[in-house]
């Protein structure tokens, strides 16, 4: 029964927060609504049994996506009259995307059913769930994880090439060579006679 | 477990004695943490006066004892005062999520053998989706105070968190090599034969050592409240209640930090040797007095070494610890693949 219950509050809080992000007037309560969202998918997950999911989905999408989300957001000037002006202009093709995804959603959910011989627990008995994802991601997929991994290298490559500049006018500081700097090497020491020094 | 059976006697059906259980255990729990956490906060004013030669707080009761209780009530009795250009949702809110956050962590620490509130088979990653969550208290007060000092506090302390939170993460993930667990449970039961500290993993150990004071925002990495440049950084428009919410946040996770510390790497509840007089003693204590130790270790950290600069906090973070961990990630997998003690 507690589990009954926990499942319909996080599913009512989620769909109720998802709702709030298109809806929410302020964008950066929108990125909060998003991360509530988040939260309580992981919720969902706990309640499947699939807890390393659950941790990954809030240490990756909470804890490092949504935080530079909410940077820009955060740092951006929206004027909110702006926004506003285009909106007819971008109701009908807005219409159209959202009616088509609505219909593949409603699609896939009256034709697909699920296998009646699918285990109802996500994991083997006697293995935990982290070593069971392990073990298909490193031994079953293999290739298909590390060509993940080569796209994801790629990707970030291409990042640091875009955002890279080289600045000769700029000095940099040395911190190998600042730690290297002995006092005789910065400081000389004179011997000033009294009334004859210039 | 001694609680649930008492409830069930008293003819209650199972889920619901489970849940009054539960709330009981996390009661007392909080409101012993609060307490120690209230002498914490008095041994680290101690620490940071004596260093400087200065006596402390030493008016309050005996030695100054009881100051940390008349601040707290001072805090509480005064005004709260809300900026009127702040966003008041989110500027009350963000308190809330600093301390909610800070003190739900302590629910998978274990105490002793068995004795740890939810004991999941992801602690660790727990503890770590909690702390990367406690980021959004501080950025979300920044925003919400509507003032210049505080969005740069709050942006500066998220950078921060974040970017030492990546080597945090490889080096849990040795730790995890080692153990063949996630469950902190467990973790502490495969240091049985020796702390991980004194093994492969003591760089790993000071790393974390290092990350997890700049995760708490501790000097000598307090930039996001660094007064000579942001007065307070993001708390500077709090006062009153949510500003002690925030403070407490803060001294929750640095007490976290240094169980972390002991649980990880210095066998949490475990004796140091398997003797008599050492093994008679119950395991609360040895996990206490390691706390003690780690903090008494940040707190001269904290009173003796200078604050960095932004560039160089990023530099250390970014360009010495990522690398050297990620290195030992792979150097640990081999050392254990090489000499056949790859657990499971």
């Amino acid at each position: 029964m507690l589990q009954g219950i926990a499942f319909y509050f996080f599913s009512a809080v989620m769909i109720a927060s998802a709702l709030m992000v298109i809806a929410a007037r302020n964008p950066v309560h929108s990125v909060l609504f998003l991360i509530l969202a988040f939260f309580n998918a992981a919720a969902l997950f706990v309640l499947l049994g699939a807890e390393f999911l659950a941790m990954i989905l809030i240490v990756v999408y909470v804890g490092a996506v949504a935080v530079l989300f909410l940077f820009v957001v955060m740092m951006l000037d929206i004027d909110f009259v702006e926004l506003r002006r285009g909106f007819m202009n971008y109701l009908p093709l807005g219409a159209v995307i959202g009616g088509l995804i609505f219909f593949e959603l409603a699609f896939v959910m009256f034709v697909w059913t699920a296998d009646p011989g699918a285990p109802l627990r996500p994991t083997p008995a006697g293995v935990t769930n982290t070593e069971a994802l392990g073990r298909i991601l490193y031994t079953d997929y293999i290739f298909y994880f590390q060509t993940a991994g080569l796209i994801l290298l790629v990707a970030m490559i291409g990042a640091i090439v875009l955002t890279l500049r080289h600045r000769p006018d700029v000095r940099r500081q040395s911190i190998s060579r600042q730690n290297a700097r002995q006092p005789a090497d910065a400081i000389e020491m004179r011997d000033v006679k009294p009334g004859q020094g210039s | 477990m001694v609680f649930i059976q008492l409830l069930q006697s008293l003819g209650l059906p199972y889920e619901a004695a489970w849940l009054l259980s539960q709330v009981l255990i996390i009661t007392i729990m909080i409101s012993v943490l609060l307490v120690i956490v209230a002498f914490v906060l008095l041994a680290d004013r101690k620490i940071f006066a004596a260093v400087q030669l200065r006596r402390g707080p030493n008016v309050v009761g005996i030695f100054g004892l009881l100051q940390s209780f008349a601040d707290l009530i001072k805090f509480l009795v005064k005004e709260v005062i809300i900026p009127s250009g702040a966003n008041k949702g989110v500027f009350l809110l963000a308190p809330l999520v600093s301390a909610i956050t800070a003190l739900s962590t302590w629910a998978v620490v274990p105490l002793d053998d068995g004795w740890v509130v939810a004991d999941i088979n992801v602690g660790i990653l727990y503890i770590f989706a909690l702390s990367s969550l406690g980021v959004y208290g501080i950025i979300m007060g920044g925003w919400a105070s509507n003032s210049k000092y505080a969005f740069l506090g709050g942006l500066r302390s998220a950078a921060q968190m974040i970017s030492y939170e990546v080597s945090i993460g490889f080096v849990l993930i040795t730790v995890l090599l080692y153990a063949g667990s996630l469950n902190l449970s467990e973790v502490v039961n495969a240091q049985r034969d020796g702390w991980f500290a004194f093994s492969f993993l003591f760089p790993t150990f000071v790393i974390f050592f290092i990350s997890a004071i700049a995760e708490t925002n501790r000097p000598p990495f307090d930039l996001p409240e660094a007064e000579s440049e942001l007065v307070a950084g993001y708390m500077v428009e709090y006062s009153s209640t949510p500003f002690l919410l925030f403070f407490l946040a803060e001294f929750v996770n640095i007490m976290l930090m240094s169980a972390m510390c002991a649980i990880l790497f210095f066998g949490g509840w475990l004796p140091p040797l398997d003797i008599w007089p050492l093994n008679a003693v119950p395991g609360v204590l040895w996990l206490f007095a390691k706390i003690c130790f780690f903090f008494f270790l940040m707190a001269m950290v904290r009173s003796i070494v200078p604050r960095y600069r932004y560039d160089q906090l990023m530099r250390l973070g970014w360009k010495v610890f990522l690398p050297i961990s990620l290195l030992w990630v792979v150097l640990t997998a081999g050392y254990l693949l090489a000499s056949g003690r790859v657990p499971l």
